[in-house]
């Protein structure tokens, strides 16, 4: 079953939360951040292509042009393949474990999958962000050494930045889920 | 709606786990049989290695699995059995299979049904509720989990889970559940070893039942490596035998040895080769790495250096060279000449003590008139020396650039004495000072108690104690001076040599072979796995893939690197300004020899 809601983020851009029930043991949850806009790539090349020009009319050498040209180019590479991430994916399959997954603007995904038998708990915390407060979802590891402590704290969704209606919806499917991860495994 | 769904499952479905089936792909288009695998309890996953097929006998295939079992010390039994249907389901066979579970008698038994040519698959788990047979049956939830057999045999899971070396029976400890797979799957390969050409008594179906993969260039390399080795190791002993022999033990030529960093690479090198041609086998899978990267290495260096020999032998660049090296020795000599000539004027406008900047200027002038002569009683024989030292380069570039740095610190002797001799002088000046200054104030350094005391000087010695002062602090300036120039231009040549060092760190640190396995064969290092949900409908069991997930570069590096010398510089910053500051001597490269000094 598929769910599609539209969201915003803690900055005010849009966000699309898609949300896949596969089985009542498998929940995935897909947040699309908003695209890249054409009118801010059309401002940092002008940006680019101007200072070019200005260095080039002050040296005579047409070399600054054809690096300028580079430079763009290699840049919104760059951009697209290491930091614009277009939508985060969560994952939750009952007793196997959760997979966080980002995938950038240029196809690259990057994964990370956590065992559940690390897993001690999934919550949301606050946070302090330049002048914000804001609210986080993050998955809490097991500590091998002390069996109530803490050894990781791994953020969710840290591009997307959702607001706390998002997370709480997250959070309430995670829960339930992990409820019954607790209660199959203290079962004998 | 979902929400309902979900509530209503947590009711009704019991407190027992989710029971996960590990379905190899290679099996996926098998005939009907029986299912070998794994069952590992603490996480109620059933790991399936291979499907015998029909016909058998059942002593057979309990004898092979007792085979297996003891070779390789891993539980494997016959989990279920798998049905492979046409279209028209077979009514006999279906009997037949639930017969099977009274002969090979397993808790839960796992029933596997496929219906030919379309993708919608049927999983049953059962378990018996009582001790008797006839008790009634509970199912569990199935997850089917599919994995690509021949890549999780070939992968390694770093960090490695602590898993225990091979123990007797199934009494491993349980390692983190997918670590669990991994090693069931790598320590089954003599479950792998017979595919369908043989003439056994039982017939599987896993990763290598279309034939056994092997490469004839491997199996050539394999016969080859060994004679190849025992050369390389003899060859090495005598270099290692005639290099510690007594010629080079007295005390003038072992000084230079360890001061210069060629010998410290060769050295370097030497240990290195032994290491690989030596007999023994690598003990595990991080030793055959850094065999393997340490022989990528080598070769690459040695390629890199005849390349450099080549490229200096096209256009005669040798004599070019030495042509030019006396021409720049003499124009730094120059240079520097017309420093000291500024220094002894009135450098920046400071004015300087006339009787000592001439005392000082000359000093080091008459040391650098002594250093062009004797470059200049040097030069006929530089373009020999030069070929000589350029063939070292087919040694490897490593080399090359060591002896690149050693050649840069001796034509560079004589910024380095007179650092010394800057520093020295300032730094006794500071230690005047200081000391004279207490008397000024009327304390006194107790070096018993390691802390400044109050004392009572005499007239007479706290006259002469501040004329001393007065002398020494108008004097700072120019000695200050000549230790700031000399220092910066020691500096100078410190960096230089540091980014030569730098380089060669990286050429012998470098993990080649890792890096290109990574690149190359991915799923050979991983860091972890990723699921993918396949298509789902609803009724039937949820379906994943499980992929491997690669180590990033970063990691590769930082877990393969090789050690290097281990020439870096000891001091932070702070440090380093406070040595400035008092006059202390520096030295960034503490090479391994001066650890026993």
């Amino acid at each position: 079953m598929e769910d599609e809601r539209s969201l915003s983020d803690i900055c005010g851009g849009r966000l699309a939360l898609h949300r896949r029930y596969y089985s009542p043991s498998c929940l995935e949850f897909c947040l699309s951040c908003p695209r890249i806009s054409l009118r801010s790539i059309t401002a940092v090349t002008c940006t680019v292509w101007l200072a070019a020009y200005g260095l080039f009319t002050l040296c005579e050498n047409s070399m600054i042009l054809s690096a300028a040209i580079f430079i763009t180019l290699l840049g919104l590479l760059g951009y697209l393949h290491f930091v614009k991430i277009d939508h985060e994916t969560l994952l939750i399959i009952d007793s196997l474990g959760i997979q966080m997954t980002s995938s950038y603007a240029s196809g690259k995904e990057s994964t990370t999958f956590i065992e559940m038998g690390k897993v001690k708990d999934v919550i949301i915390n606050e946070a302090i962000y330049m002048q914000k407060v804001i609210y986080y979802l993050c998955i809490l590891l097991k500590d091998p050494v002390e069996p109530h402590g803490i050894s990781q704290v791994v953020p969710i969704f840290q591009s997307a930045k959702p607001r706390l209606d998002c997370l709480i919806e997250v959070y309430r499917s995670c829960q339930e889920i992990l409820a019954h991860q607790k209660a199959a495994s203290t079962s004998p | 709606m979902p929400r309902l769904l979900q509530l209503l499952w947590a009711q009704l479905s019991g407190p027992g786990m989710v029971l996960k089936a590990f379905f190899p792909t290679c099996c996926a288009s098998a005939d009907s049989g029986l299912l070998v695998g794994r069952w590992v309890p603490e996480q109620s996953s059933a790991v399936v290695l291979a499907v015998v097929h029909f016909p058998f006998i059942p002593v057979q295939v309990k004898e092979l699995l007792a085979q297996v079992q003891q070779a390789s010390q891993v539980g494997v039994a016959v989990l279920g059995t798998w049905c492979h249907r046409r279209q028209e389901p077979e009514e006999s066979l279906g009997h037949f299979l639930e017969g099977l579970g009274t002969l090979f008698s397993h808790e839960p038994w796992l029933q596997l049904c496929r219906e030919r040519g379309s993708k919608s698959w049927n999983c049953k788990a059962t378990r018996r509720q009582g001790p008797t047979p006839l008790a009634p049956a509970c199912e569990d939830q199935v997850m089917l989990i599919f994995y690509d057999q021949r890549k999780v045999l070939l992968s390694r899971l770093h960090p490695p889970a602590a898993l225990p070396e091979r123990q007797a029976g199934d009494a491993t400890a349980s390692a983190g559940g997918l670590a669990a797979v991994f090693d069931t799957v790598a320590r089954s390969e003599v479950l792998f070893q017979s595919d369908r050409f043989d003439e056994g008594p039982v017939r599987l179906t896993h990763w290598q039942s279309e034939g056994v993969e092997a490469s004839i260039l491997v199996e050539l390399a394999k016969r080859a490596a060994g004679p190849v080795c025992l050369l390389l190791a003899c060859l090495l002993s005598l270099v290692s035998a005639a290099s510690a022999c007594r010629v080079f033990r007295p005390w003038p030529l072992s000084f230079i040895w360890s001061k210069l960093s060629t010998c410290e690479q060769l050295r370097h090198r030497l240990d290195q080769l032994t290491l690989v041609v030596s007999a023994h086998r690598a003990e595990g899978p991080a030793q055959l790495m850094r065999k393997a990267n340490t022989l990528v290495s080598v070769l690459l260096d040695m390629a890199l250096g005849l390349l450099l020999l080549s490229w200096l032998h096209r256009k005669d660049r040798f004599a070019h060279l030495a042509e030019a090296l006396v021409p720049v020795a003499d124009r730094v000599a120059e240079e520097l000449q017309h420093l000291l000539q500024w220094l002894m004027g009135a450098p920046a406008g400071l004015k300087m003590n006339r009787a000592l900047d001439q005392v000082l200027g000359r000093f080091f002038l008459y040391h650098i008139h002594l250093w062009i002569s004797y470059i200049h009683l040097m030069s006929p024989f530089i373009e020999h020396i030069l070929w000589h030292l350029g063939l070292s380069a087919c040694l490897g570039l490593t080399v090359a650039l060591s002896i690149l740095s050693d050649i840069i610190s001796l034509l560079t002797f004589h910024i380095y004495c007179f650092y010394v001799y800057g520093a020295r002088l300032y730094s006794l000046k500071i230690h005047g000072l200081s000391s004279l200054w207490r008397l000024f104030r009327g304390k006194k350094w107790n070096v018993l108690r390691q802390r400044v005391d109050s004392c009572s000087y005499d007239l007479d010695q706290l006259f002469i104690g501040t004329l001393l002062f007065t002398i020494l602090i108008f004097l700072l300036p120019t000695t200050a001076l000549y230790y700031l120039v000399f220092t910066l231009l020691r500096l100078l040549v410190v960096t230089v040599q540091g980014l030569v060092h730098l380089l060669v760190d990286l050429i012998n640190s470098l993990p080649l072979y890792s890096l290109g396995l990574r690149l190359c064969r991915p799923y050979r290092l991983a860091a972890g796995v990723k699921f993918r949900v396949l298509e789902h409908e609803a009724g039937r069991p949820l379906r994943l893939l499980m992929q491997i997930n690669p180590l990033p570069f970063s990691h590769v590096v930082r877990t393969y690197r090789l050690p290097s010398c281990g020439c870096h510089p000891k001091h932070s910053w702070g440090s380093l300004c406070r040595k400035l500051f008092f006059g202390e001597l520096i030295y960034p490269w503490r090479q391994r020899g001066d650890k026993q000094d």
